[in-house]
């Protein structure tokens, strides 16, 4: 025990000598915080039209009011052809081309229904499907609004209602759901990049060989490793938590002690991922690199941006191997829903497993001889 | 020149032992045109939802199986328990709850109105916002068929047309910021790291007393890392077209003529970053933070420019990958001719010009003071 | 016997079809300085890492301070110190702190950690530098702050592959006053070194080359019995002839 109070000391002396890592720790937290929720909005707004009217009738001005009127769209240009609207789309200046035929009004009073043409630039396809379903909504109003002004026989009748509730998040503030997603991966990677390159620039400087001649432990050695960054990514953990309420504003719903305790365990596979590789690598480059591969993959197909629910069925297979997805998924629920333990019993169990298989690999791995 | 062509030669052979970079160097674009072409996509599909259906009559089940029949959303109960809404949301298991009122059909047909009601999961704010314009959309939609047939009335009908990538895939909007990302890690980082590892490990005063130029020793340095992200462009373009079946629209010989250019520019990049550094951390951390974070988070490729904050805004110009993402949309999706894209090409070249600069005065102060 | 403290038999290593270290037998006796000498690549390191536990020999028996190599290779770690070739001292840590930190994985206590500390500083006149990083002190401390690290927790034997290596004459005479005052203290010291003066201060040396001991007995005897003047002479006779090709390769790798 007495033994391990060494290393621990030997290890904080270092990380706090080491600029970087300083850095790491508690620089770009802050800039990731401040920039990425920023940059993160996926709130689609400022739509460009290209209109083409051909019609130029009061219930195509009405409707084009309606549309600029709703918030989300705006009329960058104003063509004659469908061609030069399309030039328009090509340099980006507009998003969509909304085109109303010659005599929409005449044709819409004689055979009460009509078509208008909207064309989406639809490189973007998260975008150009909203901007479809808020043009189709809008439209769907106008009709209504229509049918009520212009046939008289219709006015008392009462369509359906459709009323939402926003739980969790009643004003709609779309950075809260960023915050725990950069928490989860602001761990795993303090966590994995720092345990991976830590061991292995030991083994570049041959430090380690002095360590290796010791009669220390196996495992007094591997935890001497394993606890100092444990310590500092709940360090990470905490700031993250600190920061997201100074600049967010965002109280965890649920319980702290249930938020600790699921990130500590979870932080013990990540530590042991980092492990894992340091034992694989000889120089920092390389683990440097494995360590991304994976991080890359894990991130990814995490859940943090694109929903895990649209991705094709072997993705979503594979998400049940990737323990970022269960970090990011239950701080989630328990930052924003303040779920209890029962409610996260599987992700729970699933990390655990994780990180006991993970670190048993790692210290089997793990050699003192070569 | 025979001493340059020996100093690459040496530096290949040490790439092309060490098989872990290497599998990670031609692993890495696979893996992320795989990843980001077939699994990420910014759709929203396959939401959970459950359905409280109080009437169960011919309206609301029409109304449900219209939803039940659509691609964005997986019904995984039918209920009649309000309760269990707060704990399911609680444990992740669904996004939005829709419910039925009684007397639904009822109510409509005799002209009284109805309400339904859509509880959402507004953590995250797009989501549920979508969510709730969708199923909006599918009411209306089963509204207006009802409605349509029984009596005239004045519809307008939209009619969308999905200009440039019909199925709405992800894999437009990806694949040229692959293409960036795995240029800044092979060009940028890789380079840069393989430099200060040098210095650290003492072996580039050895090289710098050579009679050996010592810009000739970085062009040799440098050229196996251009070598790789070439095969790696030539890589993504293949996955691209025969996988991922995204044709380049425009000029072939223009896409990579521009793609050559950023490579050199992250190159020189990658040099001065090692330069200007002293260990193989410090590197890593620049090029991490300087170079990759912002060309995830502000070239536009994952997030819309247009709706960051104006400072974010003018601050994504200095980023060069934000350029080449344009370029190569540009060319790829849209067939652009250098016509439209000569403003971009220039900056990229300038940044370059600027970078080499930079690179040459400190790396003579470094070497003579 | 109670007096020999390191014994090797047939002790061989092999890497693929290579023999690192091939048939190695000797013994080493309980305080002596035994010098174990060779060109580079003669095989020296290969054979100190196999006694100190940080590589398995192929076949063979190797027992130190006695234990067995094979068996009970944590037991050995005990008994030993050990300083390698490539300095691997802490240089983010300051001499005082390198020497808590292995002093107290060597189970020392704190008390005696300082008070040792406090001692050997006095002694070596470091009151300076003690509070200094080792990145910032010039080789010859590090290499004498190195080896005090290495007998800080008096072992029976210390291992010393290269002490000297890179240091100017008058520190490396400072270095092996410092090995003749642990010697003196009844730890035994096994040391490997280029320069063939130093071999003269050793009780008995063994020249190796191709993985084979060529000579083992006190320095004046071989002399004798190779009928050579100076230990250069015995050295060039046994194993000078590898030198060359070393060197160049050695160039080969820069350019």
């Amino acid at each position: 025990m007495r033994l391990l109070f060494y290393l621990l000391q030997k290890e904080f002396r270092q990380v706090f000598r080491n600029k970087p890592i300083i850095a790491i720790i508690f620089i770009v937290p802050i800039v990731q915080f401040l920039i990425l929720p920023l940059a993160a909005d996926f709130e689609i707004k400022n739509i460009n039209i290209s209109l083409i009217d051909n019609d130029r009738s009061s219930i195509s001005k009405k409707l084009i009011n309606k549309i600029t009127g709703s918030g989300y769209f705006r009329i960058s240009s104003i063509d004659n052809t469908f061609n030069k609207a399309l030039k328009k789309i090509e340099a980006e200046e507009s998003d969509l081309i909304l085109e109303f035929p010659a005599n929409l009004e005449k044709n819409l009073l004689r055979d009460s229904n009509q078509k208008v043409l909207i064309s989406i630039n639809s490189i973007n396809g998260i975008k150009a499907n909203l901007a479809g379903f808020y043009l189709i909504n809008i439209i769907n109003e106008f009709n209504k609004e229509m049918q009520t002004e212009l046939s008289p026989n219709f006015q008392n009748e009462k369509g359906i209602d459709i009323c939402s509730l926003d739980w969790f998040n009643p004003n709609l503030n779309y950075k809260i759901f960023l915050i725990p997603g950069l928490l989860a991966i602001l761990v795993t990677l303090v966590g994995g990049f720092l345990t991976a390159l830590n061991i292995v620039r030991e083994k570049e400087l041959g430090t380690i060989e002095q360590i290796n001649v010791t009669p220390i432990k196996k495992w007094q050695f591997i935890l001497g490793k394993l606890i100092p960054f444990w310590i500092l990514a709940n360090l990470v953990f905490t700031n993250g938590l600190i920061l997201g309420y100074l600049i967010y504003d965002i109280v965890p719903q649920g319980n702290l002690l249930i938020l600790y305790g699921f990130i500590d365990i979870y932080l013990f596979a990540v530590l042991g991922l980092g492990l894992l590789i340091s034992t694989i690598s000889e120089t920092q480059q390389q683990a440097m690199f494995v360590m991304y591969f994976f991080m890359i993959v894990f991130i990814m197909l995490g859940g943090l941006f694109t929903p895990i629910d649209s991705m094709p069925t072997w993705a979503q297979y594979f998400a049940y191997l990737n323990p970022v997805k269960y970090v990011i998924e239950t701080i989630r629920l328990v930052m924003l829903k303040g779920s209890n333990l029962e409610d996260i019993i599987p992700q729970t169990i699933a990390i655990f497993f994780f990180a006991v298989i993970i670190n048993f690999l790692a210290v089997l791995n793990y050699r003192k001889t070569t | 020149m025979k001493r340059l062509f020996s100093f690459i030669i040496k530096e290949f052979k040490h790439i092309l032992r060490d098989s872990r970079v290497l599998l990670i160097l031609f692993g890495m674009p696979v893996v992320q045109v795989l990843i980001f072409g077939f699994a990420l996509t910014n759709e929203i599909k396959n939401s959970k939802v459950i359905v409280i259906d109080y009437s169960k009559d011919e309206i609301s089940k029409k109304m449900v199986n219209k939803i039940e029949a659509n691609k964005y959303f997986e019904i995984i109960e039918h209920t009649d328990n309000k309760n269990i809404i707060l704990d399911y949301f609680r444990q992740g298991k669904i996004k939005a709850a829709i419910i039925f009122p009684q007397h639904f059909s009822y109510d409509i047909s005799n002209s009284r109105g109805s309400q339904i009601q859509i509880i959402t999961d507004a953590t995250d704010v797009n989501f549920a916002n979508s969510i709730k314009n969708y199923i909006s959309a599918i009411i209306n939609e089963c509204l207006t068929e009802l409605v349509l047939g029984k009596d005239k009335r004045l519809t307008i009908l939209p009619q969308i047309k999905m200009l440039y990538n019909p199925q709405l895939k992800g894999a437009p909007n990806f694949v040229p910021g692959v293409m960036s990302m795995v240029m800044l890690l092979v060009c940028v980082m890789m380079t840069a790291i393989a430099i200060v590892r040098e210095k650290e490990m003492g072996s580039m005063e050895v090289l710098l007393t050579s009679p050996v130029s010592p810009v000739l020793m970085i062009i040799s340095k440098v050229v196996p890392y251009f070598v790789i992200s070439t095969i790696d462009l030539c890589l993504i373009l293949l996955l691209s077209v025969y996988i991922l079946d995204l044709p380049v629209q425009g000029s072939l010989f223009l896409l990579v003529a521009e793609s050559l250019l950023f490579i050199i520019t992250c190159l020189i990049i990658g040099i001065l970053i090692s330069i200007r550094t002293s260990s193989q951390q410090i590197a890593m951390l620049i090029s991490l933070v300087g170079m990759m974070m912002p060309a995830v988070f502000l070239s536009g490729f994952m997030f819309p420019i247009e709706n960051m904050p104006y400072v974010l805004q003018l601050f994504s110009n200095l980023v060069p990958s934000k350029w080449f993402y344009i370029i190569v949309k540009d060319i790829m999706l849209k067939g652009a001719g250098f016509e439209i894209i000569w403003k971009e090409t220039l900056i990229i070249a300038f940044m370059m010009f600027l970078f080499l600069l930079v690179s040459f005065k400190t790396f003579k102060v470094r070497l003579y003071q | 016997m109670d007096n020999i403290i390191i014994k090797t038999e047939n002790l061989t290593k092999r890497f693929g079809t290579f023999f690192a270290v091939r048939e190695l037998s000797f013994e080493v006796y309980r305080g002596e300085i035994f010098g174990f000498l060779g060109a580079n690549g003669a095989g020296k390191t290969t054979a100190i890492r196999m006694l100190i536990g940080l590589l398995k020999p192929t076949s063979g028996i190797a027992s130190v301070a006695g234990f067995d190599v094979y068996k009970e290779p944590d037991k050995i770690k005990e008994k030993i110190g050990y300083m390698s070739q490539k300095f691997s001292l802490y240089e983010d840590l300051t001499v005082l702190e390198n020497l808590r930190f292995f002093g107290g994985i060597y189970g020392l206590k704190s008390e005696t950690i300082k008070s040792k500390s406090a001692e050997l500083i006095k002694k070596l006149g470091m009151e300076n530098i003690a509070r200094k990083l080792i990145k910032e002190l010039p080789v010859g401390w590090r290499q004498k702050v190195a080896f005090s690290v290495a007998v800080f927790h008096n072992p029976a034997i210390v291992f010393l592959d290269e002490p000297t290596g890179g240091v100017d004459p008058i520190v490396r005479r400072q270095f092996w006053d410092m090995i003749y005052e642990a010697s003196e203290s009844n730890i035994t010291i096994f040391v490997t070194t280029h320069y063939l003066d130093e071999a003269e201060y050793c009780n008995r040396i063994s020249i190796m080359d191709e993985g084979v001991i060529k000579a083992l007995d006190n320095p004046s005897e071989l002399k004798k019995k190779f009928d050579v003047d100076s230990m250069n002479d015995l050295f060039n006779l046994i194993a000078r002839k590898k030198l060359l090709p070393d060197y160049e390769k050695t160039l080969q790798f820069y350019y």
